[in-house]
């Protein structure tokens, strides 16, 4: 809400200076968004007497005056409006001044050969309207010596956020109410203007909707002379931010800025019989005043005559009936609407409006009579007319909330001491009743007070919150115990495990564009897609976090980046079974572009390949705390590695037949070419979810372990196998040849080709063998090699010579 | 005697002389080898008489003793020399670029919200989560904000579609529906409910977290990062919040001039309801946290929204307001993060750029600890 101090000191009697009342207004909870001072705007610029005007020597159009500021000696200024004259008084700006129009800073300069000390102002170089065919014309009895600002009675704009539950502070009355509670001033009592009213209301006024719209309460003026406001009425508005339109609107408009009111004049002419708030029919129509046809629905108050609908109840009168310049009869309401049902109605329409803001909060239910009264007052004041009898449809609520107030509570919820006198005599300020025995009667406007803590809330805020002082949260004795779960612990330590294995840690959108999402979409799922994204990059919440890391490859590819290491950690969002989300926490990580860069020492440079991304999988798998070597390696395409992935390229881990742990490898050329990515490119995902959790009640102490005193000898085998046996299949036949002696077992060479048979490939392992309690001798190596050439040949494969 | 004393002279002469371990060897098979001169002097002994023996024996040992020592001092020497060289060849150019191992890094938030753990971890705080699609109960209506409730306009909430057939045009089954309605978490405050839910009262936890809203401009992004605190026990009030955000600010930025201003404000789920602003100061185009926003170069900044949980949350919550009340507070982590560590474009943290992640982000090594202190310095 804008407004201006001239405007607050209407209904506040006070000696505050600005920074008091700004101070005070953030510190009783009404925060202030910020403050503009026309003086500031209009420094330089002066109340000025032209004295005389002469012809320019060397121009035509242009005048040379002599002009007064009330500062000693007058100044001589050229001058090009035709309306300048000798004895008129205007607006001068000084050299150093600051044209509020253009910004442009005036300086003392020689025009066409005369020296010019400033400049004569028009209306729209002073932002202050359009006029820009001539000076500005003061009255006469404006006073030199005053800075045009102070003249003008202009004084600073505050505007200050308006929380949702105080719709009593949506006009500038209310908000001097809390200031005078907080002892910044007196609150001044409303002034009425007097009428006379005459004769009952010739239009019939009913209310069919006693839910929506309790009270209806409205008069007929007529006679009527509409036309420009005066110039206090448009300074408020302009301060507001509103453009004075006519007289009968600005009225109502400042019914509803200055009390928080909001009412609306019909031309009576327009209206033909009854005048009835009802519900709405379905399909109905009505066109608002923004020019807009709404079609509604049963659900909604409308108010409207024999023929149509005026007005979509408590948000936007209709264009039809609304007031013109040469309107002369005119019918006030003022109404009562139900607040929820306003704030329903203003968003299936999708039509929101001063008057829906104050409503749907509800407004003061005990000022529709004072309402109608000061509106009608007003305007008879003056547009002239002559005002009918109101009439009453219906009673808005009326019965007020008591609550039992214990002024202890202020201490134990709002951790500050004030005297119970002291509670008392803030909650009468602010209208509240108080008993003998703290019952606290509320005032009908106060719509947010629902028990003993908005109370507080109330005390608080207007003794001080600076009051409450900090007071120690109980600590348990000694040292904090630990308090993140297995869960937490294990994703910390990934992070900083991929980290330290050279990725960075990116944190990209949850939301993808359709056919990124789609791309990598399981089988069968639907999608979390959202019903307004906004835009359509940020629709589908990620089925996994590969595609916002191939976007992120993109962009820095795109930017000339060599090489994309990244990592994140985060959810996968998928629908459960109960319709609820499904969120699992995941690691993607992306490896794309080089993996060395050309040198000296390595020569080319080199991309990454899918045992990169195996080694990657298998440490951060580790690091996870899962048993790495219990996984199993299976197949490509196998369920569970996807189609993004390159056939022959690609695999999964897993712990057991079904448990995938992570899939890793490279990506299929389709992706790549669906997120436009020159490759190869290698990922890994790993399935937080699925890995099995640490028993919490697992010890520190490890399982014991002394170093073995004997040495350990190996001895290398080279098979012939057929070319699809899978490595670690071997290697698993051999390990488990003699689980007593084999410790470790690894491939050291992959041969084909050359002189191999057709089909076939050589694969050459380093045994380790552990003697326990005593070394090996001959024979016992021999037996042992035996049973790893006769398990290695149950695959197929024979000892090559 | 004379002759071995003369032979001896020329041999050491000759050993000192040699050039290379191959002439050395020569001159040892001469002095010392089976028909070497001392070897021949040697064997002249068994053709001597007991009284000429004593007294030739100990001189010819000498010599013998005394070339063999030449030969392996000059040896050594000769040895010494060619290792030498042959390191001399094997020099190298180390200015050229070892091998590169590539650095990576934690991002900001996470970072951030490592920090945060420990920090509450210590003031009896567990870390608790929920999900970022949530249903508009857990969202809205739990936490006091029913259906025609005004404050929910101020959230710019993402809605997923209704489910078939659970909207209807009727009022009645329209709030069924709507409560089932699944939406982008607008906060992390749904995690309240849940928690108490979950585990009662009393509860001291913070849920850091994803949250979402329809809102993008130079210093808002639709997803963006807050976390919520939650105090639930008995005699909890707004002095224990001022404090607990006090001592997290002074741990954070971990200095003591620290100091917090409360302002009155609303929110559905708290009351009193406050604002919590911190003093800072600008240097340069940075705010800096600290000292008393009234002060001289000092301003007051926004950061978080707090207050004392409503009656009716907790009742939602099913826990007891009559014996149990407590405050809550949120805070943006990437507002804090961007404060405490100098980014200015919080677009760029979702940007995934490795130059933006290289320079912002924080080694793996630095994990926050209260020992060193939980910020990591430049």
């Amino acid at each position: 809400m804008k407004f201006s101090t001239t405007w607050l000191k209407d209904h506040l009697q006070t000696d505050a200076s600005l920074q008091e009342i700004l101070d005070a207004l953030n510190a009783i909870g009404l925060e202030v968004e910020g403050v503009e001072d026309p003086a500031e705007l209009l420094k330089g610029f002066q109340v000025a007497h032209v004295l005389s005007a002469e012809k320019h020597p060397d121009a035509d159009k242009l005048q040379v005056l002599k002009v007064d500021t009330g500062d000693g000696e007058p100044l001589q200024v050229v001058c090009g409006a035709p309306n300048a004259r000798a004895g008129m008084k205007g607006v001068l700006g000084l050299p150093g001044a600051v044209v509020p129009s253009n910004g442009m800073e005036l300086r003392k300069a020689a025009i066409r050969g005369v020296e010019s000390t400033g400049m004569m102002c028009s209306a729209r170089e002073l932002d202050l309207g359009d006029d820009h065919d001539g000076i500005i014309e003061l009255p006469e009895d404006a006073s030199v010596g005053h800075s045009f600002a102070d003249y003008q009675g202009s004084s600073p704009v505050m505007d200050v956020a308006i929380t949702p539950n105080r719709p009593d502070c949506m006009g500038v009355y209310g908000i001097a109410r809390d200031l005078a509670a907080a002892g910044l001033g007196t609150l001044k009592p409303i002034a009425f203007p007097k009428f006379e009213a005459d004769g009952v209301c010739p239009v019939e006024i009913r209310t069919d909707d006693p839910e929506g719209c309790p009270a209806f309460y409205g008069r007929v003026i007529k006679g009527v002379k509409n036309g420009p406001s005066p110039d206090w009425l448009q300074q408020r508005l302009k301060s507001a931010g509103q453009r004075p339109i006519s007289l009968l609107v600005d009225l109502t408009n400042y019914l509803m800025l200055a009390f928080g009111r909001p009412a609306h004049v019909y031309d009576l002419a327009k209206l033909s019989g009854a005048v009835v708030a009802r519900r709405a029919k379905d399909g109905e129509e009505v066109l608002a005043l923004n020019e807009k046809t709404y079609t509604l629905d049963p659900s909604m108050v409308v108010i409207a005559d024999e023929h149509e609908v005026h007005d979509v109840a408590g948000i936007m009168g209709g264009e039809n009936s609304g007031v013109q310049d040469d309107t002369t009869d005119v019918l006030l309401e003022i109404a009562y609407f139900d607040p929820p049902r306003i704030g329903v109605t203003g968003r299936k329409l999708g039509l929101a409006s001063d008057a829906r803001t104050r409503f749907e909060r509800g407004v003061d239910p005990n000022f529709l009579q004072e309402g109608l009264d000061l509106l009608t007052g007003l305007i008879v004041e003056l547009a002239g007319g002559t005002a009918s009898e109101d009439v009453h449809a219906g009673s808005p609520p009326s019965e007020a909330k008591v609550v039992a107030f214990d002024t202890g509570l202020t201490a134990r919820l709002g951790g500050v001491d004030v005297p119970a006198d002291e509670q008392r005599r803030i909650l009468e300020s602010l209208d509240f009743a108080v008993s003998e025995d703290w019952q606290v009667t509320c005032p009908l406007r106060r719509h947010d007070i629902e028990g003993p803590a908005d109370l507080v809330e109330e005390v608080v805020r207007i003794h001080g919150l600076d009051a409450v002082e900090s007071v120690a949260l109980p600590r348990m004795e000694g040292v904090a115990r630990p308090t993140a779960t297995p869960a937490q612990i294990m994703e910390r330590k990934l992070r900083r495990a991929a980290a330290a294995s050279g990725l960075h840690e990116a944190v990209t959108w949850s939301f993808l564009p359709d056919a990124e999402a789609e791309h990598f979409a399981p089988e069968n799922t639907a999608l979390w897609s959202l019903d307004n994204p906004i835009s359509e990059d940020m629709k589908v919440m990620r089925p996994s976090l590969l595609p916002g890391l191939l976007m992120a490859a993109k962009r820095n590819a795109d930017r000339g980046g060599p090489s994309t290491r990244a990592f994140e950690l985060g959810r996968r969002y998928f629908r459960g079974s109960d319709g609820l989300s499904d969120e699992r926490a995941t690691l993607g990580v992306v490896l794309a572009g080089e993996k060395t860069p050309r040198g000296w020492a390595t020569g080319k440079a080199q991309g990454f390949d899918a045992y990169d991304a195996k080694g990657i999988a298998l440490e951060l798998l580790a690091a996870a705390g899962a048993p790495a070597e219990k996984l199993m390696v299976m197949e490509p395409v196998a369920e569970g590695t996807g189609t993004q992935f390159h056939p022959g390229q690609a695999a999964t881990l897993r712990l057991g037949p079904k448990k995938v742990l992570a899939r890793f490898g490279m990506l299929h050329p389709a992706t790549l070419k669906a997120f436009d990515l020159d490759g190869p490119v290698a990922a890994v995902e790993i399935f937080l979810d699925a890995i099995p959790a640490k028993k919490a009640a697992s010890g520190f102490a490890r399982a014991s372990f002394t170093p073995p005193a004997l040495q350990a000898v190996t001895r290398d085998f080279a098979f012939l196998v057929p070319e699809d046996l899978a490595a670690s299949d071997l290697l698993r036949a051999v390990r488990g040849a003699e689980k007593n002696a084999i410790t470790d077992g690894r491939i050291f060479d992959v041969f084909t080709g050359g002189s191999l048979p057709e089909g076939k490939k050589s694969l050459a392992l380093e045994v380790t063998l552990q003697p326990q309690d005593k070394t090996f001798k001959d024979a016992d190596l021999k037996a042992i090699s035996d049973k790893v050439v006769a398990a290695a040949a149950k695959l197929g494969a024979e000892l090559r010579g | 005697m004379t002759d071995l004393v003369t032979d001896k002279q020329s041999a050491l002469e000759a050993i000192a002389g040699s050039e290379t371990l191959d002439a050395l060897e020569e001159q040892r098979v001469a002095a010392l080898g089976k028909k070497g001169w001392v070897s021949l002097a040697l064997k002249t002994l068994g053709q001597m008489s007991p009284e000429e023996r004593q007294e030739a024996a100990p001189a010819i040992q000498a010599v013998r003793a005394e070339i063999a020592g030449a030969i392996e001092a000059k040896k050594a020497d000769l040895e010494a020399a060619a290792l030498e060289a042959q390191l001399a060849s094997e020099k190298l150019d180390l200015t050229l670029p070892a091998p590169d191992s590539p650095k990576g890094s934690i991002h900001p938030v996470s970072q951030v919200m490592d920090e945060l753990a420990e920090i509450f971890a210590d003031l009896g705080f567990a870390v608790a989560t929920g999900p970022e699609i949530e249903d508009d109960w857990h969202n809205f209506t739990a936490l006091n904000m029913d259906e025609s409730h005004p404050a929910r306009a101020m959230h710019d909430t993402f809605y997923f579609p209704e489910e078939e057939g659970a909207a209807d045009e009727a009022s009645s089954s329209e709030a069924v529906g709507q409560q089932k309605r699944m939406l982008l978490r607008t906060h992390t405050s749904p995690v309240q409910i849940r928690s108490l839910k979950e585990q009662g009262a009393p509860i001291r936890i913070i849920a850091p977290g994803r949250v979402y809203r329809s809102d993008s401009d130079a210093t808002h992004t639709p997803m963006f990062h807050q976390v919520e605190g939650l105090v639930i026990d008995r005699d909890i009030h707004l002095g224990h919040l001022k404090w607990t955000l006090e001592t997290f600010f002074k741990a954070f930025f971990e200095r003591e001039d620290i100091s917090l201003r409360l302002r009155p404000s609303y929110f559905p789920f708290t009351e009193p309801s406050v604002e919590v602003d911190v003093g800072y100061s600008n240097e340069g185009n940075r705010r800096v946290v600290g000292g008393h926003g009234d002060d001289e170069g000092h301003d007051w900044m926004e950061l978080g929204g707090s207050g004392m949980v409503n009656r009716r949350v907790l009742e939602f919550a099913g826990v007891d307001p009559d014996e149990y009340q407590g405050f809550a507070f949120g805070l943006g982590i990437d507002r804090i993060a961007m404060l405490k560590y100098g980014m200015n474009d919080l677009r760029a943290f979702f940007d995934g750029d490795p130059r933006w992640l290289s320079h912002y982000g924080f080694s793996p090594f630095d994990q926050p600890t209260l020992s060193a202190g939980v910020g990591a310095r430049s």
